[in-house]
């Protein structure tokens, strides 16, 4: 039954938070739970910093001659901004932060497979990101996130190396990550637990961890070789020695691509839980969800050259890498069209995680159609390198990752805290997030169309216009992500007690104490059902 | 350029049209979906709002039925897009047969412009309306791209390759010219206008001439100064090939394999010359990496362009002004 | 997973070596080496980046490939391969013996196993003293590491000729030094997993004289032999690739 219970009065008395104290506990934790929390901290730091970088892009754009920052400035703020979030934030963002602290309890283990490798992949991530701080301090990159050669190999002058040893390093965090999530998922799930039992959460957690094994090798020894050529002087890429540069990219978005998933499937999976629990109801048509997720991962891998329509490949490498990119799109309208098709008939709140995931389906849905503008071999010679594409990939990056990650933390929060946060405040925040993103990006899929290029730190006047509404919606958006830090901190130590439950959702996660204590279950679960059955009779049992 | 707000690129190019043309119908059929989706949502969060808190929503599997047609329909549609952008796409790169040849060399930080008939210009690019225009472009340094929103094309500028475009200018008018690859600290500076004029205005600025004489005038100076002539003599009697008729014809090489002489392999065999050895010859030719400048070769080509077919021993068939073949992966070995 | 464990609490009965997020014994096992297997098949990417691009350019510059392959020292590579293969059979012969539980047997084809490891390092540190001395890395005068090492061509045999006796040949050079960063970056990148892969094994080798493994658990040396197993198969790959380009008799 999915009664709400009368309202709890405090934490239950151990749980993982309180189980041992002090900064050694913390600091050589092998908890799942600890280490995602760990990791929140630290992703949440390098998250500020990133969007403190952004403040600054939007603040320079304000003007057409670029008053704030020289170019050489500007070239370092966009390249960090680019590299912490999408190397230090996206990527680890949800599997690092919801996926470790859930998956174990959303299959029923008491810990990942490797909980030890889960602690090591912490300190290799703060490892790395320590040399992506000295990187910037030591006066920052600026050859842009892509890092692309000639420019990075032989004629930047800033601190390419120290940035890339950092991403080289996190690469391994990443790696370790997916391998004990699959591993996982494999070996450690509860008896009854099948495959198509599990929450499509885990489903989606599994295709990242996928990509993440299978792609992340090949960025290492990209920025490898990017190393090599810029300390040896050898061609590799280099044209004036006998390289080749558009190698390069070949190499570097062979991973990059597929990175992209590694961002926003584990997104989708958050949704389709938070759309579950909304509406009371299991998700439509649950193993096509299921296998879009494994089908994105497996064809994302064949797409990577639709990054280099004019890099010199040839026209018929164009071809094939367009066909493929419309295919890789299917399996993500599927998805979308299956929570849509949920919310008929269901009993829908109009809590806070809802309205992330409603957030999220609305600004998934342009980021991933405009994806086909992009995909169109003839229109993406034009589009390509112009605000256009910086617009579509924040839609799906920010519009859809990072709604679904605060979507999620709002959902999850009361059983990683054991508190509730102020209501309100969090609905507006989310309204705030969806209005300012609208406004900070719409009006760059104008200017991308006209011709504005991106990475320029000045401008020709006529685009102003756009640029001015883009800041306007970044402030309203930084006022959306800044309230959730204050209020969800304060909840932590102010927040009223959460109870088991609090939404009335199912799900493993749902039949433990908010917060749950170390080994997640009193006793190991048996699962006799499919995820988000509402309305059955029959239950989990807990033995 | 006017001060008010555009709100949509001017189209200037013969192929401007047919890239907006599919980008109205990726709105239509996007926006058409946005809005289906949209409405869904919202019509079902309204109608399915949770009424008390004990409620809870139909448990409904899901049905193949929709499945399928959500997977085919969106998928037919996703092959439509995919053949109307092939077609645009074609027409992008297929350069028409009397295109007039400019040559582009980017550098950090500015464009330099070559017409074939010597004038050199700077970030500015002076063109006649109604007549394709091919730009042969590469690079000095790292890459670039260069960039006509009102043409609806761009290509990267590639150090080491030549790559192409082209375009047919359908109204006078100046437009911007834009670096599209991130090249360092002026990247954004990287800019220009390109100048279409009627025919004859084109003529007569033309007719402003060059001090150097045309392009080709130039690579003869260049041709002697760099003493190609001591062994690319016209009677095949040289210790190297002849090179009349060269651009277009084919060559044998000494390893056995055979290849259509372009602009890349002009520039390759100037700077890396054992690399692709004419069967028949010493692989004797000294290199001139260093000694001379990516305009320089560009010059020279067009004189080995101008020189006339028919001559002993040349064996070609191809003519002056042949196109060079399509960009080919792969660095110039 | 039927193990009376299951439906008891966390403190029942169990093997001490099994750690408290397992259910049993053959959990743990099934786990351990599962993810082994995931650890590779990254590995397989890592080392399959650097195969792309020798195959690219092997296609691009088979000149210089070819007259930097006839370089390297085919003695000396042949006899690692051997070494190699050596070792992998005396890691199989170690799991056999663990998996029957005994220790004398285990800990002695162990000791072999590193013996034969450390033969190829060996080996491996005399094929680089010549390179350094016959200034073939591929330093291009930046780096600070060996100065005075920078990279001079030849003699470099292709084609019956001495490559470097021709100044019309300069361009191979550039060809040559690929060769050399992808020879360095590949046999370097073994090697760093050989050595890596020696620190393990000296781990493992101490839990095996103390006694520490039996029939019912002996996981890490299984685990271990699956790696040592790749680090063998990456070489196998690289010998050829790398030391027989365009061979003749």
């Amino acid at each position: 039954m999915t009664t709400t219970a009368a309202a709890p009065t405090a934490l239950p008395a151990r749980h993982y938070l309180n189980e041992q104290e002090g900064v050694k506990s913390w600091l050589l934790t092998t908890d799942h739970k600890r280490i995602a929390l760990l990791y929140l901290f630290s992703i949440t730091a390098f998250f500020f910093l990133g969007g403190f970088f952004a403040l600054l892009i939007r603040l320079q754009l304000l003007t057409p001659t670029g008053a704030l920052m020289d170019s050489d400035t500007y070239n370092k703020v966009f390249t960090m901004h680019g590299v912490i979030m999408v190397f230090f934030f996206l990527i680890p963002s949800i599997p690092a932060t919801l996926g470790n602290f859930l998956l174990p309890i959303m299959i029923g283990a008491k810990d990942l497979a490797f909980p030890k490798i889960n602690l090591l992949s912490w300190y290799i991530y703060v490892l790395g990101g320590l040399f992506a701080l000295a990187a910037l301090i030591g006066g920052g990159v600026d050859t842009g996130w892509t890092f692309y050669t000639p420019y990075s190999s032989m004629s930047s002058n800033s601190r390419v190396l120290t940035a890339g040893v950092g991403i080289f390093i996190t690469g391994f965090s990443s790696i370790l990550t997916g391998l004990n999530f699959i591993v996982t998922t494999h070996r450690m799930r509860a008896p009854g637990m099948t495959w198509f039992r599990l929450p499509l959460f885990v489903w989606a957690q599994y295709a990242t961890s996928l990509i993440m094994v299978l792609g992340t090798p090949v960025i290492a020894i990209t920025v490898l070789l990017m190393a090599f050529e810029r300390v040896l002087r050898v061609g590799i890429f280099d044209p004036s020695i006998g390289g080749d540069p558009v190698l390069f990219q070949h190499l570097f978005w062979f991973y990059s691509h597929p990175a992209v998933y590694i961002m926003v499937l584990p997104g989708m999976g958050v949704i389709s839980e938070l759309i579950a629990s909304g509406a009371r109801k299991n998700v439509f048509g649950y193993s096509f969800v299921a296998f879009s997720s494994l089908a994105i991962a497996i064809i994302g891998f064949l797409v990577w050259g639709h990054h280099m329509f004019v890099a010199g490949q040839t026209a018929y490498a164009g071809l094939v890498f367009s066909i493929i990119t419309y295919l890789v799109g299917v399996p993500s309208a599927v998805k979308t069209f299956n929570w849509t098709a949920t919310l008929y008939k269901g009993s829908i709140s109009y809590d806070t995680p809802t309205l992330y995931a409603f957030g999220f389906i609305g600004l998934f849905l342009i980021g991933g159609l405009t994806g086909l503008f992009l995909a169109a071999i003839g229109l993406d010679i034009h589009l390509t390198d112009t605000y256009f594409v910086v617009a579509h990939f924040h839609y799906i990056m920010v519009g859809g990752t990072l709604m679904a990650y605060l979507g999620g933390l709002h959902f999850w929060w009361p059983k990683i805290s054991g508190r509730l946060y102020p209501d309100a405040w969090a609905r507006l925040s989310a309204v705030l997030v969806f209005a300012g993103f609208n406004l900070t990006f719409l009006p760059q899929f104008v200017a991308g169309y006209i011709g504005m290029p991106r990475r320029y730190a000045m401008y020709p006047p006529e685009f102003q216009v756009y640029n001015i509404l883009s800041t306007a919606g970044a402030t309203i958006l930084g006022a959306g992500y800044l309230f959730p830090m204050i209020y969800l901190t304060w909840s932590w130590f102010y927040g009223k007690p959460a109870g088991d439950n609090p939404w009335g959702s199912k799900g493993l996660e749902w039949e433990t104490t908010s917060p749950p204590p170390t080994f997640n279950f009193d006793t190991t679960p048996i699962v006799t059902e499919a995820t988000h059955q509402y309305g059955h009779h029959e239950e989990v049992k807990v033995v | 350029m006017a001060p008010s707000i555009p709100i949509f690129p001017e189209q200037a190019s013969t192929l401007a049209s047919r890239v907006d043309n599919l980008y109205f119908f990726m709105l239509a059929t996007s926006g058409f979906f946005a809005v289906l989706v949209t409405v869904l949502v919202v019509f079902f969060a309204i109608k399915y709002r949770r009424r008390h808190p004990d409620e809870h929503g139909e448990p409904i599997h899901g049905s193949l039925a929709l499945e399928l047609i959500w997977t085919g329909i969106p998928f037919i549609i996703a092959m439509v897009m995919f053949v109307w952008g092939a077609s645009v796409y074609f027409a992008l790169v297929r350069v028409p047969e009397q295109a007039l040849d400019v040559y582009a060399v980017g550098k950090q930080w500015m464009w330099k412009f070559q017409h074939r008939e010597g004038q050199r210009e700077i970030n500015e690019l002076h063109v006649p309306v109604n007549t394709p225009i091919r730009v042969i472009m590469t690079s000095e340094d790292v890459l670039h791209d260069l960039f006509f929103p009102a043409f609806r094309t761009k290509m990267d500028a590639l150090p080491g390759r030549y790559t192409q475009l082209w375009f047919t200018a359908t109204k006078t008018g100046t437009f911007h010219i834009f670096c599209a690859e991130y090249c360092g600290t002026r990247h954004s500076g990287m800019i220009g206008h390109v100048t279409v004029m009627t025919q004859a205005d084109y003529e007569n600025w033309l007719g402003g001439g060059s001090a150097g004489g045309s392009l080709a005038d130039k690579g003869q100076q260049l041709f002697s100064q760099f003493a190609c002539i001591t062994c690319h003599r016209s009677d095949a009697q040289g210790r190297g090939p002849v090179l009349n008729g060269l651009l277009g014809s084919t060559v044998h090489l000494a390893n056995g394999n055979t290849l259509t002489a372009d602009a890349a392999y002009v520039r390759e065999s100037i700077l890396n010359p054992t690399a692709k050895v004419v069967t028949g010859f010493q692989p004797i030719m000294p290199t001139f990496q260093g000694q001379v400048t990516e305009e320089q070769i560009l010059a020279l080509t067009e004189y080995i362009k101008s020189l006339p077919a028919a001559a002993a021993g040349s064996g070609g068939t191809g003519g002056a002004g042949a196109s060079p073949a399509p960009p080919t992966p792969g660095p110039t070995k | 997973m039927s193990d009376a464990a299951l439906t008891q609490g966390l403190h029942a009965a169990h093997h001490p070596r099994q750690m408290h997020h397992f259910d049993s014994m053959a959990q743990q096992k099934e786990t351990a080496t599962f993810g082994m297997w995931v650890f590779l098949v990254t590995e397989i990417m890592f080392f399959g980046g650097m195969f792309a691009a020798y195959m690219l350019y092997r296609m691009w510059y088979f000149p210089g490939f070819a007259a930097a392959s006839s370089e390297l020292d085919i003695t000396l590579g042949g006899t690692n391969t051997v070494v190699l293969i050596g070792s992998s059979l005396t890691v199989a012969m170690a799991v056999h013996a663990a998996q029957l539980g005994k220790r004398n047997q285990t800990v002695w084809l162990l000791i072999a196993t590193g013996v034969l490891g450390v033969v190829f390092l060996v080996i491996k540190y005399f094929e680089y003293k010549v390179k350094f001395a016959g200034h073939h890395l591929p330093d291009g005068g930046m780096i600070w590491l060996f100065p005075g090492r920078e990279f001079q061509l030849g003699p470099f045999i292709y084609g019956g000729f001495d490559v470097s006796q021709s100044p019309e040949l300069a361009p191979i050079a550039s060809q040559v030094r690929i060769f050399m960063v992808i020879y360095f970056a590949l046999t370097g990148m073994h090697a760093l997993h050989m050595i890596i892969g020696i620190g393990i094994l000296a781990v493992i080798l101490r839990m095996a004289i103390r006694g520490e493994f039996s029939k019912e658990w002996h996981i890490p040396v299984e685990i271990f032999g699956l790696y040592w197993h790749f680090v063998d198969i990456v070489w196998i790959f690289l010998f050829p690739l790398l030391y027989l380009v365009h061979r003749h008799g």
